[in-house]
């Protein structure tokens, strides 16, 4: 079945390979993403796991949420350990000891597992182009140590490590283009998606099997703990920045940007776009910028995610 | 017997590229650092030249190299590696997970000194770091035992009763760059020796005995968050692998000395007999020293060696067996233990005879950092100095530097 035509009712049917039962919060978004990207699994499957909330609250011995084979090594690495797992599935099959056609191989891995820490690991497994589908649960911290900053959390957003204080009002940097510079490694297939749009995210998990070499899927993970909302609104903070365009919904396929989805219809129909105001003011995490003091640091986050998306309707020659 | 295979003109970096080429592993992930490159070179030429089905990574770092070893034995594919120093040491944190996960990985050091200041040579400051990470150690004298250890350490390593990576020491550039006659196997042999990689079976989350291999079919979960309430008991299992290693080894290295003609054990005494003092040391420092004694002996002195083999799991018994009869043992170590009382060697021999009646007098002589030379005479200075602390009845000062200038 090729990516296209999943359909929620086929897929609703399926077995959920990531049990119920597990340790994420409640509302957890990453909980919700792995659920949809194990959904899309087509057929034998290993998953390997980075260090973080992810792997720790699935997996606490003597008990497991896993339903597949599961690895999980350390923080950094877990893109070298699909490598090894890749590459042993290459080498048993050509010696005729593997008992299956193909086996799809995993990895999953949170921003500070990918922007950061495993950063190279990821990158060198791309560049030998092993044939492994990354998702990148981003929650835009550390949460599983305390909620610090990551190269993927938001300018201005308050963490542990980037607090707002008096005359620093939380981070100062700028959120790595993470996906993108995934889309340079010149890789088949790189997507983003959301957990408010299932069917979206997992056609593009399903694609990123079908291609063969690496595929990079990154999803925003919302989190009521890190970003300080409630539970309840998990799926609408991951709505929410689709909607405001914060984190737009596209796939590029052999270095062929294409929105998907609502991103599609917003830039079809810019009335559509909200402001982002409507999503920051949600959010504890920018609660500071909501002074009249910080008033224009609103302001400035609203001119960056104007500018990235009319980057990134150029790339889909949309304007 | 032992007579069948080559004899070839090979490096020790060769010797050990040739038997992995014989063994030809599922997986080789390396990354290239001096004086291993020549392992990595020839195992790539190998590849490209189709003479083994072998998947080599070229993975971006030593990490990277360890990880993906560990991905590829999870999965039940034969993996192996090849490091030094620098190399070995940014491996740390992977080091302990591929032992802990239980996964039998085998790999080759070429023994490198650790920066700073950055240097290229020998010493055994590498693997001595690692030496509590849970992996085998065998430290080889020259480039036949490291290429017999290449084979050797397969089965060693996925022995139902160990599960546990081994890695075997050949010193850099002394052994890694020297060109030596090495006996070799037939193919078929080195094939027939290592078998088939076998799975024990272990109590999946479904409640099936499965095998302990990352399988769709059978789903188990490896490496997860283990608390208080049962990693301790993790480790004990670990402890246990390491005491059944030593019975393995043994009977690994009898098995391949009836197919080779060369049997190895956990230690190597070398005219003990009546010996009343001796040296004890690892690696390439025990041909030279084997040499010394012979002219010694010739000229009448009491003197011998023991040669540690496997340092991991440590042959406690073994060595109180071979120097009970000994009255003043130097140990030599080339690596250094910053503020211990001795280096590693020392502080495990020393251990060793805590419980013994009738202690002897131990001394420690630390030599060859950062590749400086070990000859002949300085050996024999060593020997000499036992003889005194003999004569005097006591060691006076616990800790010498061989071959510094102070
Ligand atoms: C080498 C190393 N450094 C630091 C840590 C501590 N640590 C564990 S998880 C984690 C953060 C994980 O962040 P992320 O990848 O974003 O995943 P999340 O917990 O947010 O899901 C850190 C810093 C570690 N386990 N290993
Ligand atoms: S801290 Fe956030 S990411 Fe971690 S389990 Fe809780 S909600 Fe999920
Ligand atoms: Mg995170």
């Amino acid at each position: 079945m090729s990516g296209e035509k999943l359909s929620l009712k086929d897929l609703a049917r399926k077995r959920d390979l990531l049990a119920p039962g597990h340790r994420l919060c409640a509302g957890c978004g990453a909980a919700i993403v792995a659920r949809l990207v194990m959904k899309a699994t087509r057929g034998p499957t290993i998953v390997a796991c980075a260090t973080g909330c992810l792997e720790v609250a699935t997996t606490i011995f003597p008990y497991t949420a896993w339903r597949v084979p599961w690895i999980h090594s350390a923080f950094e690495n877990v893109a070298s350990t699909a490598s090894g797992i890749e590459a042993g599935l290459k080498a048993l099959k050509r010696a005729g000891k593997l008992k299956y056609d193909h086996v799809d191989v995993i990895a999953f891995g949170g921003d500070g597992a990918t922007y950061d820490i495993g950063f190279q690991a990821i990158s060198g497994a791309f560049e030998r182009g092993h044939d492994i589908l990354y998702v990148l649960y981003d929650n835009e911290a550390y949460m599983n140590t305390g909620i610090q900053r990551s190269g993927g959390t938001p300018k201005y957003a308050s963490t542990t490590t980037s607090p707002a204080g008096k005359v620093i009002p939380g981070k100062l940097e700028l959120k790595k283009p993470i996906s993108h510079i995934m889309v340079a490694h010149r890789i088949p297939y790189v997507a983003t998606a959301s957990p408010a749009y299932p069917l979206d995210l997992m056609r593009k998990v399903r694609r990123g099997l079908e291609v063969e070499g690496p595929a990079f899927i990154h999803i925003l993970a919302p989190c009521p703990r890190g970003w300080r909302f409630d539970p309840r609104y998990t799926i609408e903070m991951a709505r929410l920045a689709v909607q405001t365009c914060v984190f737009p919904l596209w796939e590029a396929e052999n270095g062929k940007y294409k929105l998907t989805g609502v991103s599609r219809s917003i830039a079809r129909n810019p009335k559509m776009k909200k402001p982002v105001e409507e999503y920051l003011k949600r959010q504890g995490r920018f609660r500071h910028l909501f002074t009249p003091e910080n008033r224009h640091l609103v302001d400035e986050i609203q001119k960056i995610v104007d500018e990235e998306w009319n980057w990134l309707l150029k790339m889909c020659q949309l304007s | 017997m032992g007579m069948r295979g080559k004899v070839l003109g090979l490096t020790g970096d060769e010797a050990v590229a040739y038997a992995i080429k014989q063994v030809e592993p599922d997986v080789v992930a390396a990354y290239p650092i001096t004086p291993q490159t020549i392992i990595v070179e020839r195992i790539s030429e190998y590849v490209a030249n189709g003479e083994i089905k072998t998947e080599y990574i070229a993975v971006e770092s030593e990490h990277s190299a360890m990880s993906a070893c560990i991905g590829a034995a999870a999965v039940g594919a034969r993996a192996f590696t090849a490091t030094a120093s620098a190399g070995l040491a940014f491996m740390w944190e992977t080091l302990y997970i591929a032992a802990s996960c239980r996964l039998p990985i085998v790999m080759a050091i070429v023994n490198r000194a650790l920066s700073a200041p950055i240097n290229i040579h020998c010493d055994h400051s590498d693997s001595m770091g690692a030496r509590d990470s849970g992996w085998i150690q065998i430290y080889c004298e020259n480039s036949q035992e490291a290429y017999d250890a290449a084979i050797q350490a397969w089965k060693i390593a996925e022995h139902p009763d160990v599960l546990l990576p081994v890695m075997f020491c050949l010193d850099g550039f002394v052994l890694s760059h020297t060109l030596e006659n090495v006996h070799t196997l037939p193919d078929e042999d080195v094939k027939e020796f290592i078998g088939e990689r076998k799975f024990v079976k272990v109590r999946s989350h479904e409640g099936r005995e499965v095998p302990f291999v990352l399988d769709p079919e059978n789903p188990i979960t490896i490496g997860p968050l283990d608390l208080y309430d049962f990693y301790f008991e993790h480790k004990r299992q670990q402890v246990e692998a390491m005491k059944n290693a030593k019975k393995v080894i043994v009977d690994v290295g009898r098995e391949y000395g009836k197919i080779s003609g060369r049997e190895y054990g956990l230690l190597e005494p070398y005219k003990l007999e009546s010996a009343e003092v001796a040296i004890v040391g690892l690696g390439s420092t025990m041909g030279t020293a084997k040499v010394v004694v012979d002219k010694l002996r010739e000229k009448g002195r009491k003197v011998g060696l023991l040669k540690i083999r496997a340092f991991r799991p440590f042959p406690y018994e073994e060595v109180i067996k071979e120097l009970e009869h000994v009255e003043v043992i130097g140990v030599l170590d080339r690596s250094l233990s910053f503020g211990a009382q001795g280096g590693p060697l020392f502080l495990e021999i020393r251990s060793a005879f805590y419980d013994f009646e009738r202690r002897p007098l131990i001394s420690n002589y630390v030599y060859g950092l950062g590749g400086r030379d070990m000859p002949p005479d300085l050996i024999m200075q060593i020997f000499d100095d036992l003889e005194k602390i003999k004569e005097k009845g006591r060691v006076d000062v616990l800790l010498k530097f061989i071959g510094l200038r102070e």
